[in-house]
């Protein structure tokens, strides 16, 4: 009954990692996000609940729990009910790929898959489908603008973020993250200094991907409402939020381990590197957060396909040509 | 056993929302069941040692084409919600030649036997997919290219508003 | 019974016939489009079958799957840019209501 076992195994990971990114990303995340936001504003964030404010998230998420949760009307309600489901699941599909660190002789990764950049690239355009879905279904004129002005542009930044992939595949000859990782030696043989034009690519468009500022445009207040989850209330609302924090969270850890070398470091054990370079990223996505307005959506899309994508494709010229000879 | 029981669930989960994209009345539901369908073709792939093949079905077709079609339904006569009827009196014919065919091609695949041939599939089909693609199959690969460029031009030029 | 080839080729055949179905019953221009993806894709499912079962020396069924995964991309991209120039012009999409030539 191998295969038994084998699912068994798969299932239980499974379970184990989404819980552990609900309360690291999720929970500690958006606690980081109001904290750091208060810090380079000058002011104090959240700390009533709990010690310095830590059990915020908490009291949010408990909140949102016990909330009515209101299906409109004339929506399509199985759906308009599933969509969030559908970001929640992709955002978090894309973590079965990151490797932790090693333990014993062990790389700590759900599955080491052999195409694992390409899995979590496919994960990220699938959050796409789910906004769509939930804007259409919400029968609302703001829900479904936000929903096609968010999808255009995420699907026009899966294109420079596959570029910066392929460059980080080309220079490390599998498309594995685990061997990725493995082909950065020391700290000078990071990615980051040999392959810079893509790290600046990936990060853009990972913050693209997420709907972050600057290019928080579909989730604007003060223009859409709340954009694309105007409608949802409650247990939906949190999910959609778990899913994008689980995304950008994911987006990081990628970084990381494609440009920043994973878990290599000289003295602290690996997996206190990987989470301390994965802090470092998402504290730089939430710093720009808080320090830049907002792009324009025609200024979002003439970055993408007119300065990201042709940087994009020259640079996978440049590193085809400084790999081969 | 256990790939026949996979094999069973994905050929399910392909089947089944293949028959409401083609059946239902709602064409907004019929768009959104395509994408089960593509996620269990992904499956099937997995399960015939095809990983790259199923990475790329997953990106591109349930990822884009999936978004494009949902895009053009919404921008045309479907994102009006209104109820209009969406099949033509072709049914009983169509579903007649489509049963015969399916038939047909079942009962000729059923009947036929299929030589297996020497080798066996690499472990990593990545990296010999890639080298296939840029020494054999060099022509091919540089045909499809100009075919994309050529297909990204026209649709931009036919699809742009008369100025 | 194990897996065999066979058990590949008539998911695919059922398959097409539904994309074929789809094809010769709607009014929509764009659900004949999802018809069209419903064969392509059934068409591929055979060409990868076929390469692990009968011709696994090399991987020339899957690299013919890219190029045709690649061909339906650009297929359904023109497609829909006609659909909405169509849309524009004639105010339908249903293709049965698309029957004069000069408007």
């Amino acid at each position: 009954m191998n295969w038994g076992s084998e699912i068994a195994k798969a299932v239980l990971a499974a379970v184990g990692m989404f819980t552990f990114l609900a309360i690291v990303a999720a929970m500690f995340g958006v606690l980081l996000e109001r904290k750091i936001g208060g810090w380079i504003q000058s002011r104090l964030g959240p700390k009533h609940v709990g010690p310095q404010g830590l059990l915020q998230t908490l009291a949010d998420t408990l909140k949102l729990l016990q909330k009515e949760h209101v299906t409109p009307r004339a929506a399509d309600a199985l759906v308009f009910n599933t969509a969030p489901l559908v970001v929640a699941t992709a955002g978090l599909m894309g973590w079965l790929v990151i490797p932790f660190g090693t333990l014993g002789g062990a790389v700590l990764v759900v599955r080491d898959l052999n195409i694992g950049i390409l899995f979590f690239a496919a994960m990220a355009s699938m959050t796409v489908i789910g906004i769509l879905a939930g804007g259409w279904a919400s029968n609302n004129k703001y829900s479904l603008l936000g929903a096609l002005r968010s999808a255009s542009q995420m699907i026009s930044y899966e294109l420079p973020l596959g570029m910066a992939l392929v460059a980080v595949a080309m220079e490390a000859g599998t498309l594995s993250t685990v061997g990725i990782v493995r082909a950065q030696d020391g700290w000078m043989g990071s990615f980051i200094f040999r392959q810079f034009p893509a790290f600046v690519i990936f990060l853009v468009a990972a913050t693209a991907e997420v709907n972050r500022v600057p290019f928080d445009l579909p989730e604007a207040e003060s223009e859409l409402v709340a954009g694309y989850f105007s409608e949802y209330s409650g247990m939906r609302f949190s999910l959609f939020m778990l899913g994008e924090y689980a995304e950008m969270f994911a987006m990081a850890a990628m970084t990381t381990t494609l440009f920043l070398g994973g878990w290599k470091g000289p003295l602290l054990p690996p997996l206190v590197w990987f989470f301390l370079k994965m802090y470092l990223v998402v504290f730089f996505m939430m710093w720009v957060r808080w320090t830049f307005p907002r792009f324009r959506l025609d200024q979002l899309l003439n970055l993408c396909w007119k300065i990201l994508l042709p940087a994009g494709l020259i640079w996978i010229l440049v590193s085809g040509y400084r790999i081969t000879f | 056993m256990g790939t026949l029981a996979a094999f069973l669930i994905l050929s399910a989960v392909t089947l089944i929302p293949a028959v409401v994209v083609v059946t239902s009345k709602n064409i907004v539901r019929s768009a959104l069941a395509l994408i089960p369908t593509f996620l269990g073709i992904t499956g099937l792939y997995v399960l015939l040692r095809a990983e790259f093949v199923a990475g790329i079905q997953v990106l591109i077709y349930a990822g884009a084409i999936t978004v494009l079609i949902l895009f053009v339904i919404m921008l045309t006569e479907g994102g009006t919600g209104i109820r209009i009827r969406q099949v033509n009196e072709q049914v009983p014919v169509g579903a007649l030649a489509s049963a015969a065919l399916a038939a047909l091609l079942i009962w000729v695949f059923l009947r036929t036997p299929w030589p297996k041939g020497p080798g066996t599939i690499p472990e990593y089909t990545a990296t010999q997919i890639g080298t296939t693609l840029l020494s054999s199959m060099v022509l091919v690969f540089e045909v499809t290219s100009l075919v994309l460029l050529v297909s990204l031009i026209g649709a931009i030029i036919i699809a742009r508003r008369e100025r | 019974m194990t897996l065999g080839l066979t058990h590949f080729l008539v998911v695919s055949s059922l398959l097409f016939c539904l994309g074929l179905y789809g094809v010769l019953t709607r009014r929509n221009a764009v659900a004949i489009l999802m018809g069209i993806e419903l064969m392509l894709n059934a068409a591929n499912i055979n060409l990868v079958a076929f390469n692990k079962y009968v011709a696994p020396a090399a991987l020339n069924g899957q690299v013919f799957t890219l190029v045709v995964i690649t061909l339906a991309a650009c297929e359904v991209g023109v497609g829909l840019a006609l659909v909405m120039a169509a849309y524009r012009n004639l105010e339908t999409v249903q293709v049965d209501r698309i029957n004069m030539l000069k408007w």
